[in-house]
């Protein structure tokens, strides 16, 4: 643990020498690329401003999160269940994944307003499909003597699916998630490019548009920081709740 | 009290699409005897146990499956494939009683630990599979299928990934608690259908055929001279060419 600590550290501190000597080398003015002394110094003075508009972004991103992982859960569950279901959505599904989603940002701001829905639709919609997929890949391969043991002892398709198909497909379901706490942050900055009066995005914009590259840059790390850390906290939910125990089917 | 084991009867051939799997053949497995399917790998063995289990959902068989007492055969099997088939996110009292959960019916938990007691694994209900040797959680597949408790039991090679020592063991406790029900053990061990079979069957290419079991209930001693000489026949009989 210590030594993995002592290795982050040690890499972001050759990434930080790095930025300050391109910057002192190439002689770059602030208003290019300010250096990371600067940066921080911005971060700090405008803690409370990033904050606030970090804490905007967060809700985004985590109620994107939440509703894509209810929405893309249950409708791999369901097209899982139903062939039906399957020959007929599944097609809508692969076409849909063909649009850019940022294509539908600005349609998104015009249903849904500048407000925080828009911003939530768009993190929703950016990882439904990762979440759906892996998910449902996972519970077409349930292993097929489960399968067979299952019906033997009586079950019949909703239980089957309940209780074997659904267990042993969560490793693939967090899977899914994993993938979109990494994706969730680029829709919620996405909608907040395309119209927003708050978040972490909407601040980027701003400051770029200002020539304040040094608290676009602040926002930046503090947006990549947000990240890490959800990308972290889903990762140990994912370990303590749905792959640990389904992870050794070295017998089956 | 347990229903008495009907004598089974599969008749008939199996193909997919035009691809012949078996047959056609005639198979009797007598009431409360422990048949034995002996044959290599990919002559249908799975295929017709899967059949008989109703849970083969490609095959075309032309042919009958009758149960001697002409009552239907789903809900009275229980089986025993591969592996042991644990759940790994049910601990061992969750797997012993997955039956009741499949079903929607109440978990007699008193009765699985009855029948963990009986594998001689009581102290160990609460631990998850993956905390298990692979002879334990056999076991714990064995107290599954006695909670079941069908009059008839398929078995699929249950023993196949244990190491020598441990199959011996499994099969003396598997021949001592499924004593008096119909079962339909597949292999391709010709020791183990040697120690096990009251009657023994070779399934190969060209069809069925019968083997003289050696004398003496199963499960016959595992150094018994009739025994050996007989595992010794089956496996000269698996590898005469076809």
């Amino acid at each position: 643990m210590i030594a993995r600590v002592a290795t982050i550290a040690a890499s972001a501190t050759l990434a930080l020498v790095l930025w300050q000597a391109l910057v002192t080398l190439a002689d770059l003015p602030p208003f290019i690329l300010p250096g990371p002394g600067r940066v921080f110094e911005t971060l700090w003075k405008s803690r409370a401003l990033i904050a606030h508009h970090a804490t905007i972004t967060g809700a985004e991103v985590l109620l994107g999160l939440a509703l894509g992982a209810i929405l893309g859960g249950f409708s791999a569950i369901g097209l899982a269940a139903s062939p039906m279901a399957r020959r007929l959505i599944r097609p809508m599904m692969v076409f849909s994944q063909s649009i850019p989603v940022f294509a539908l940002a600005p349609i998104l701001t015009l249903w849904l307003g500048y407000g925080l829905w828009s911003k939530v639709a768009m993190a929703l919609l950016i990882i439904y499909f990762p979440v759906t997929s892996a998910f449902f890949d996972a519970l077409m391969r349930t292993p097929q003597h489960w399968l067979d043991l299952g019906r033997i002892m009586g079950a019949n398709r909703h239980r089957l699916m309940w209780h074997i198909r659904v267990p042993a497909a969560l490793p693939g379901f967090a899977s899914g998630l994993r993938l979109a706490a990494v994706y969730a942050p680029i829709g919620a900055i996405i909608g907040e490019w395309v119209g927003a009066s708050k978040g972490l995005g909407y601040l980027m914009l701003l400051a770029n548009g200002r020539a304040k590259i040094d608290l676009m840059f602040a926002a930046l790390i503090v947006l990549a920081v947000l990240t890490l850390l959800l990308h972290a906290g889903v990762d140990r939910a994912c370990r303590k709740w749905l792959d640990g125990k389904a992870a050794k089917h070295g017998h089956a | 009290m347990r229903p008495i084991p009907p004598d089974l009867v599969i008749e008939g051939s199996a193909r997919i699409g035009d691809t012949p799997i078996f047959g056609p053949l005639r198979l009797v497995m007598p009431a409360g005897r422990w048949t034995c399917l002996l044959g290599p790998s990919g002559v249908g063995k799975t295929t017709l146990l899967r059949l008989l289990a109703g849970v083969d959902d490609v095959t075309d068989f032309t042919g009958t499956i009758t149960a001697s007492d002409g009552l239907a055969l789903p809900g009275r099997m229980a089986l025993m494939a591969q592996g042991d088939l644990l759940m790994p996110w049910l601990d061992v009292l969750g797997n012993v009683t997955l039956g009741a959960r499949l079903r929607g019916a109440p978990r007699d938990k008193e009765r699985a630990l009855a029948m963990l007691e009986r594998v001689g694994l009581a102290d160990h209900a609460r631990k998850t599979p993956d905390a298990l040797s692979g002879g334990q959680r056999q076991r714990v597949a064995l107290a599954r299928t006695l909670m079941e408790d069908r009059p008839i039991v398929l078995l699929d090679e249950p023993f196949s990934a244990l190491d020598a020592r441990t199959r011996a063991q499994m099969q003396d406790l598997s021949a001592e608690h499924l004593l008096g029900r119909t079962v339909l053990m597949v292999t391709h061990d010709p020791a183990e259908a040697a120690r096990l079979g009251d009657a023994i069957h070779i399934l190969s290419e060209t069809g069925l055929t019968d083997f003289a079991p050696p004398r003496g209930g199963p499960p016959r001693p595992v150094d018994d001279t009739e025994t050996l000489a007989a595992q010794g026949r089956l496996l000269a009989l698996l590898r005469a060419p076809a």
